[in-house]
């Protein structure tokens, strides 16, 4: 299979952050999320791959082509949506869009025109008066509209309704039917990925706690729950975090079968993403 | 060909969804050359990952149940007799499997297992 982004040991501090070889892999025709909890690095690594940070070393390579002696090129086959937006205020969508437009070889009006009247954007509306979900249609539709490869969006469905949320979601689904392509988006909204994300990537504290295909993880894990006084000291390292209250505890393990074996009348159900998210991250902090 | 995914079952989401086409297959339901569903849609319908459609092909070609041809898809195959039957068998050690793990939650042993299945066995 061939990966549509390579990022090897990438490293890059800050004063109060930094990243610590962060390293991961896209392959074709997969939809990847990447999440995290707010100040994980989401961003920090997003900006990064895109040369928008510098870094102390690593290296990116995208379509298996050097990020840093190509970035030309390569740009102009990634389709960006970044969190903040960084469109003029004071322009109408079309003037936005007639100083992005240039910029990419690959630039179609055509697609431009279609995604604005499927998401029912006016072009000649003022940018400072759209709202949060218009203008992350407007940042999809620029993303969209010069054939990308790779689409790279940092919480493209945060602080949006859930209607246009599924809206952006099929979006996506459209684009990687063309097959050959990529999408890469971050979020702490897992709810989206138990929809659409065949890969999962989970980032906290600016090191990458696993890399998995998704339905691997989910069919690996089980949420496990019974009466507190089963656990003893040495079945609780079978569990990733443990909660427990008067009436009992609940715990998220990969060693199920050993877990049945030290302990009777439990409940095993699968887990959410959201649950094998916050067990990784509690687990680490023990 | 329908497919149903189970929350609740401890089978891996590429096993049950794997079982579902085989058995579809031996049912006749799909017969040879009906194509497969391509993987995006198919992922996509079902709410599965592309990577779980992509090793349950990759397993169905391995084990002789359908053929690919790059760039145009997944075909059934039903050509091989024996592989049916090879199959069929593979669906009673499953069911076995099954059975033996159930056993072991419940602590039967062997030896138990074994009694039962000769008293039964004998009774048909």
């Amino acid at each position: 299979m061939d990966h549509i982004l390579e990022v090897t040991g990438l490293n890059n501090s800050y004063k109060d952050f930094s990243l610590t070889d962060v390293s991961f892999t896209l392959p074709e025709d997969c939809i990847t999320g990447f999440i995290g909890v707010n100040g994980a690095g989401k961003t920090t690594t997003i900006r990064t791959i895109l040369g928008l940070t510098h870094k102390t070393s690593g290296s990116i390579k995208i379509f298996g082509k050097d990020m840093e002696s190509n970035e030309q090129e390569l740009k102009n086959r990634i389709g960006i949506v970044l969190d903040e937006g960084y469109f003029y205020d004071e322009l109408t969508m079309d003037e936005m869009k007639s100083i992005i437009a240039p910029a990419y070889s690959g630039w179609s009006d055509k697609d431009y025109k279609e995604y604005l009247d499927r998401f029912s954007l006016n072009p000649r509306q003022k940018i400072a008066t759209l709202s949060r979900g218009m203008r992350m249609k407007f940042a999809l539709t620029l993303a969209l509209s010069h054939g990308a490869d790779l689409l790279i969006m940092d919480e493209p469905t945060s602080g949006l309704d859930p209607l246009i949320r599924s809206q952006l979601l099929e979006i996506m689904k459209d684009y990687m039917k063309q097959g050959g392509k990529g999408v890469f988006f971050s979020t702490h909204i897992t709810s989206d990925l138990d929809k659409i994300a065949d890969m999962l990537i989970l980032i906290h504290g600016g090191k990458i706690l696993f890399e998995q295909d998704r339905d691997i993880l989910l069919d690996n894990y089980r949420l496990v729950k019974g009466d507190s006084k089963a656990l003893n000291n040495e079945n609780k390292k079978l569990f990733l975090n443990i909660q427990t209250t008067d009436f009992g505890f609940a715990g998220v393990t990969d060693k199920l079968l050993e877990v049945q074996k030290s302990m009777s009348d439990i409940l095993v159900e699968r887990p959410t993403i959201e649950d094998i998210m916050l067990a990784y991250i509690e687990g680490g902090q023990k | 060909m329908k497919i149903l995914i189970s929350n609740a079952s401890d089978k891996p989401l590429y096993q049950q969804i794997k079982e579902q086409i085989i058995d579809a297959i031996l049912k006749g339901e799909l017969a040879e050359g009906d194509p497969l569903p391509s993987i995006r849609s198919f992922a996509n319908d079902i709410k599965v990952s592309v990577l779980t459609i992509r090793r349950v092909y990759d397993e169905l070609e391995q084990e002789g149940f359908t053929t690919s041809q790059v760039g145009i898809g997944t075909f059934v195959s039903t050509g091989n007799v024996e592989l049916l039957r090879d199959s069929k068998r593979h669906m009673v050690e499953k069911q076995m499997q099954e059975l033996i793990d159930t056993a072991k939650t419940l602590n039967i042993t062997k030896e138990e297992l074994n009694a039962m299945m000769d008293i039964l066995y004998e009774e048909d």
